[in-house]
């Protein structure tokens, strides 16, 4: 039998009970719009935190000295690695909570000290004023380069440069704003306020150096970087234990593996609704199959094979499982959408989950649709046609 | 031709054997219009299904054009039936989602022709039971005596070497059921081979060769050639 016939029956049965019909498809359409909404969503979400990472600089290697017992590093050994062994630029970085003051307005913020290559490292830029130069840790001067969050709770404004604002008791002039970055996965970017090393070591009493932030060479040399730094910090403490080293790439391996597997529990979870809604079909063309015995009956007796029925029967439940599919998929593109505008981060569904809801779709139709099809082309037409 | 030779058919009722035909030999040749009468329990109806292959006997022969269809297996059988077998049913058993047309054309959906020619073929054998001008009515739309034509278009268009009629007036009043036996006089004078199957001697008297059968035998064959 040609399969534009069968298709038509199939379609003839489905319109003829259309509640019917409708409340089979809603398990396919609720499963393949959980798996559509919650794999985009997902996906969504690690592209987005992907981004923020490599906002936050790329190639930047992290390096904390996590010992109890004082060690020293002296701004110079620092200064030492910068461009050494698989090193592209280096910064220290000796950092602490603080609040900043202007007239009467205060604002909780981060104090940085560093030196003029952070920005690099940091892929941090100025969008007023200038960043810290040589000569300002050189003099120890009372100079600060703030985020905008900062600018905006002193003074409820971005021009903010030749201002002064003090922290923690000094007077600071400030020299630069930050460009606005938003906030991602570790908070804001744009409270921090960030000052020369120098001043900062004199005012949180601390001449050792705890963090250095470097970016690597290229691209390539991120391992060889971080091979660096270890070797330079395990001459300063004798124990892997005292110290700690990440790179951008470790946390993106590590953060997308952490999104990976949650996209994939979020899609294996609405993969079972759909599973749900493949027993539905099941259920109903059951039921269809034994409703409908007189027609198989008759069918045969005019000279349908075993093979036209089990492929009537089969196109039907890939019909309703195909349309609840495919309206699935709309559903899903418009809560995608509605969801994505929700949390403010760009939300779709890509060409690759929408053709894995269709194809598990047209399985679930197949997979559960064997079976009653199956019992259907076996029925004997003498029994079939007495049946009443 | 079809070719009996000593068909049997037992049911197994609980403990109790029911013969449903017990040996029954026959042989109908071309062309020729045969009415198969016995009361119901008689043994007709299973008679019937054989000769139709929608079932196989227990013992003995059934050539069908000379094939063996006894011990073909239900794939093959489909097969036949869908080639050399015309079902014209008391219940009519039309398909109700269906059309007139789409109902008389399915048999040669199944045998796979073309769909010009399964169209024309329609067409042709709707016009010849007079119900060209009522093709796209359902079956619902139609009275028992236009079903009961769309039920014979349906057998003749697939062209079967044998019309079976299963109590084909038996559903309808006399007028309409006076027609179906005239179209089906035609058919036969046309050429076709038609076995009819009834309780009604009266039915059974249109027909050129007369078989009673009772208990599952046969006890009178009557070549009385054309009934008068």
């Amino acid at each position: 039998m040609n399969f534009m016939q069968s298709l038509r029956m199939a379609w003839l049965s489905v319109i003829s009970n259309k509640m019917r019909s409708f409340l089979t498809m809603l398990g396919i359409i609720i499963g393949v719009f959980a798996v559509t909404v919650l794999v985009s969503i997902g996906q969504g979400a690690t592209a987005n935190i992907t981004g923020q990472i490599q906002g936050l600089g790329s190639n930047m290697i992290a390096a904390s000295v996590t010992s109890k017992s004082p060690v020293y590093i002296s701004l110079s050994e620092v200064n030492h690695l910068q461009n050494a062994n698989g090193l592209g630029t280096v910064a220290p970085l000796i950092s602490s909570p603080s609040t900043a003051k202007s007239g009467t307005r205060t604002q909780s913020t981060t104090l940085e000290g560093t030196t003029p290559g952070y920005d690099t490292v940091r892929s941090l830029s100025v969008q007023d004023g200038r960043f810290l130069t040589q000569t300002d840790t050189d003099n120890r001067s009372a100079v600060a380069v703030i985020g905008t969050d900062v600018a905006d709770a002193l003074f409820g404004s971005r021009s903010v440069v030749g201002q002064t604002m003090q922290v923690q008791g000094r007077s600071f002039r400030i020299i630069g704003v930050l460009t606005h970055k938003g906030s991602s996965v570790t908070g804001s970017n744009d409270n921090r306020i960030i000052v020369p090393v120098t001043i900062a070591q004199r005012m949180l009493h601390q001449t050792q150096i705890t963090s250095i932030m470097a970016s690597s060479q290229t691209n390539d040399s991120v391992d060889q970087g971080v091979h660096t730094l270890e070797t330079f910090l395990f001459r300063k403490t004798h124990s892997t234990k005292d110290y700690t080293i990440f790179s951008q790439s470790d946390l993106l391996s590590t953060l997308n593996t952490i999104t990976g597997t949650l996209t994939a529990m979020l899609g294996a979870l609405a993969g079972i609704s759909l599973l749900v809604g493949g027993i539905g079909i099941m259920n109903i063309m059951l039921v269809s199959v034994t409703e409908r015995t007189r027609e198989i009956g008759i069918r045969k007796a005019i000279g349908a094979g075993r093979g036209n029925i089990l492929i009537q029967f089969l196109i039907e439940s890939i019909l309703i499982s195909l349309t609840g599919g495919v309206i699935g998929l709309i559903f899903g593109g418009i809560g995608t959408y509605i969801i994505g505008r929700f949390m403010k981060i760009s939300l779709s569904i890509s060409p690759g989950i929408a053709l894995l809801a269709l194809v598990f779709a047209l399985t679930v139709g197949i997979v559960f649709g064997i079976y009653p099809a199956n019992k259907a082309s076996k029925m004997r037409p003498i029994d079939a046609l007495r049946y009443e | 031709m079809i070719e009996l030779k000593n068909i049997e058919k037992i049911y197994q009722m609980g403990d109790v054997k029911v013969v449903a035909l017990g040996g029954v030999s026959l042989s109908v040749v071309d062309g020729e219009f045969t009415a198969i009468i016995g009361p119901s329990g008689s043994g007709k109806s299973t008679l019937m299904n054989i000769l139709g292959c929608l079932d196989t006997p227990d013992k003995g022969l059934y050539l069908l054009d000379g094939q063996d269809v006894t011990k073909m297996s239900e794939k093959n059988l489909s097969h036949i039936r869908s080639r050399k077998i015309g079902f014209i049913f008391q219940q009519f058993n039309l398909l109700q989602k269906l059309t007139a047309f789409e109902n008389v054309e399915l048999p040669m959906v199944y045998q796979g022709v073309p769909s010009k020619e399964r169209r024309a073929r329609s067409l042709a054998a709707l016009e010849r039971v007079g119900l060209d001008k009522r093709i796209h009515h359902k079956p619902k739309e139609l009275s028992g005596g236009q079903q009961q034509r769309v039920a014979i278009a349906r057998a003749i268009a697939a062209k079967p070497s044998l019309i079976l009629a299963d109590e084909p007036t038996g559903n309808l009043d006399s007028k309409s059921g006076a027609e179906v036996m005239s179209i089906l006089h035609e058919l036969h004078h046309a050429g076709n081979t038609i076995v009819l199957i009834t309780h009604d001697a009266k039915v059974a008297q249109e027909a050129e060769r007369r078989i009673l059968i009772a208990d599952g035998k046969i006890t009178s064959d009557d070549k009385g050639g054309e009934p008068a």
